[in-house]
């Protein structure tokens, strides 16, 4: 009795640490050495890839109701789109549209979740996958997406006041605009991470992992399967709102293209990578692939050669993903 | 109106051996193949460079495009698909080998042949015209229409009288009742993937002739491939066909009344189909979860 009391307490210990550390690792100190030495444009790639890995957890969460998606370009597209025309045509202040975007979203992926959901396997996947190309093809027709051209010259986010109190200052005026993005982007992911990890740990989340093992046996003994699919895939999408509006904000326009099918594979990547069996995965895979990418830049004509090749080795001996990787004498979580 | 049902007919029977080896893949292996259009790509130069380049005869080079996709196609199942379905805890991992695979082949294309778009010189001059220009085709698109439609007939009929077309039909229906029934699956399924990767590659070959082929294309090849399944059922040959020659249809008559309209003929297709999905949620003619 003792023995576990004690195993389980140090086992909390070793989480609660583990959490500091990462904390003051993303909060503190990769900024701090970013900044002293000098790598300004190093900071734009974290806060890429911590954004990245928002929208990819979304997916995680698909993919935990066993659903392969690959539209979540879709929603990210429909973010940004919403974000950027309520600042730009009416003048809303960015913070405010940042939930609304993600709002938009999910009531769009709750109409077209309804349907779709009923799919199954590569049926969903494929059905996804056109969801990107059609929201990219809509993006170009719509009057008010402004077609091809896209949105451009969207301001920085102003300041967000709540009675006289200034929450978060006018980034315009922000001496190192990068920074502030950063903030922005990490502390998005710390939150969306923790929630992610709350869910998966709750209730919910043993009612999601039974949809994932047999949805009629589930359905059998009650669970409402419709409902559940339905919320996992509107927070997916919520994500991937949030995500692509505050992507727009970094990169000031939006287009049509700039989230593609392409994208929307690569999200689905991010997951695989990083193991779909764990929370965290879609973070690591999107930090290894994203940052990977950016390393072989420098071979040029190769850089896709080389990619793909590791790409095509990883999931060769690590086909569960990364996290699969286990200290010897570890054992596996699932 | 003729010329545009004949346009699709022409169309269709291109798309339809697209989706024919895409949507064997999937039946045996359960594999969806990114890397399909890629694979479409990798024929077309390889029937340029024997056709194009080296000046061999046409018939050469599509038999070079079928034999090199065909070793393509089985050393990719032998020694990428096989171990990795054999150790990864879910299916799906094959969809990243798959993607992969798909950036692979894009670079190695774009290595070897690089950005440019490749035509080769005509297989044949002249135009056939019909009913005083109502209908007016090529001769060259004549040709490979006529090719494309032998070649899925022969592959309708490999597929139902010959010995490792029933085996792979069995498979198709049930993995575990055909490897008990005496099937060496692992063989079949090599097969198949092989003869898959071929049908793109012949498709390929036959198409460079038409309109060329350039490095980009391998993507939205995969995805209109991707459609065709969808719209038949996947993992059902009968359903492949459909599938390509409604793909055909749909194309060739929405870009000539919905040109009006501006550049909306892929949104309505794509838009309808989501539509017709979550009525029949496995397509024309496919098996419920495939």
């Amino acid at each position: 009795m003792g023995v576990t009391v004690d195993k389980r307490a140090n086992k909390r210990i070793a989480a609660i640490a583990g959490a500091g550390v990462f904390l003051l690792t993303v909060l503190v100190v990769v900024p701090w050495l970013l900044l002293a030495s000098g790598r300004g444009d190093l900071m734009s790639v974290l806060t890429s890839v911590a954004l990245l890995s928002v929208i990819s957890s979304g997916v995680w969460l698909t993919f935990f109701i066993g659903r392969i998606n690959i539209g979540q370009g879709a929603y990210a597209l429909m973010g940004g789109y919403v974000s950027a025309i309520l600042v730009v045509k009416y003048g809303m202040l960015f913070w405010w549209t940042l939930p609304l975007a993600g709002l938009f979203c999910a009531a769009a992926s709750v109409l077209i979740g309804l349907p779709i959901l009923r799919l199954r396997g590569v049926y969903f996947a494929m059905v996804t996958l056109t969801l990107t190309e059609v929201a990219r093809l809509l993006a170009q027709a719509l009057p008010i997406t402004n077609g091809p051209r896209g949105i451009t010259n969207i301001p920085p986010p102003g300041a967000l006041e709540v009675f006289g109190v200034t929450l978060i200052p006018d980034f315009a005026q922000l001496a190192n605009l990068r920074l502030g993005f950063y903030y922005l982007a990490v502390v998005l992911m710390l939150l969306c991470f923790a929630g992610m990890w709350r869910l998966v740990n709750s209730r919910l989340g043993f009612l999601c992992r039974s949809l994932q093992q047999n949805e009629e046996l589930a359905s059998s003994i009650g669970v409402n399967i419709t409902y559940l699919r339905v919320l996992a895939y509107a927070i997916s999408s919520f994500l991937g709102g949030v995500g692509g509006a505050i992507f727009a904000a970094i990169v000031q326009s939006i287009y049509p293209a700039t989230f593609q099918i392409q994208e929307s594979v690569n999200y689905m990547l991010y997951c695989f990578l990083g193991g779909l069996g764990y929370v965290f995965g879609p973070m690591l895979g999107t930090l290894v692939l994203y940052v990977g990418w950016d390393l072989l830049f420098k071979t040029g004509a190769y850089q896709l050669l080389i990619f793909s090749s590791v790409l095509i080795a990883l999931i060769l001996f690590l086909p569960n993903g990364l996290l699969s990787l286990r200290l010897p004498g570890r054992k596996q979580p699932h | 109106m003729e010329q545009i049902i004949v346009n699709g007919l022409y169309l269709g029977a291109q798309y339809a051996l697209i989706a024919l080896g895409l949507t064997l893949i999937f039946a045996l292996m359960n594999v969806l193949n990114f890397a399909h259009g890629q694979m479409y790509v990798l024929g077309g130069y390889m029937t340029y460079l024997v056709y194009g380049l080296l000046g061999l005869p046409f018939a050469l080079g599509i038999v070079a495009s079928a034999v090199t996709l065909l070793a393509v196609g089985a050393v990719v199942e032998k020694f990428l698909f096989r171990p990795v379905l054999k150790k990864s805890a879910r299916e799906e991992s094959s969809m990243l080998l798959a993607a992969g695979l798909a950036f692979l082949f894009d670079s190695i294309i774009l290595l070897l042949f690089g950005q440019k778009q490749r035509g080769v010189p005509k297989i044949m001059d002249g135009v056939q015209n019909w009913g005083d220009f109502t209908v007016v085709l090529p001769n060259d698109k004549i040709v490979v229409g006529v090719c494309t439609a032998l070649m899925i007939g022969a592959f309708i009929v490999f597929m139902q009288y010959t010995r490792p077309g029933r085996a792979m039909r069995a498979m198709a229906q049930d993995r575990t009742a055909a490897q008990l029934m005496g099937v060496s699956v692992d063989r079949y399924g090599m097969l198949g993937f092989a003869l898959g990767a071929m049908l793109a590659g012949i498709a390929g070959g036959l198409l460079v002739a038409i309109t060329g082929v350039s490095s980009g294309i391998g993507g939205p090849v995969s995805i209109k491939a991707f459609l065709m399944v969808m719209i038949g059922g996947a993992g059902v040959v009968p359903g492949a066909i459909a599938g390509g020659f409604i793909l055909g249809m749909m194309e060739s008559f929405g870009l000539s009344y919905l040109r009006a309209y501006g550049d909306i003929t892929y949104l309505v297709i794509f838009a309808s189909l989501m539509v017709f999905l979550s009525i029949r949620p496995h397509g024309l003619m496919g098996k419920p979860w495939g």
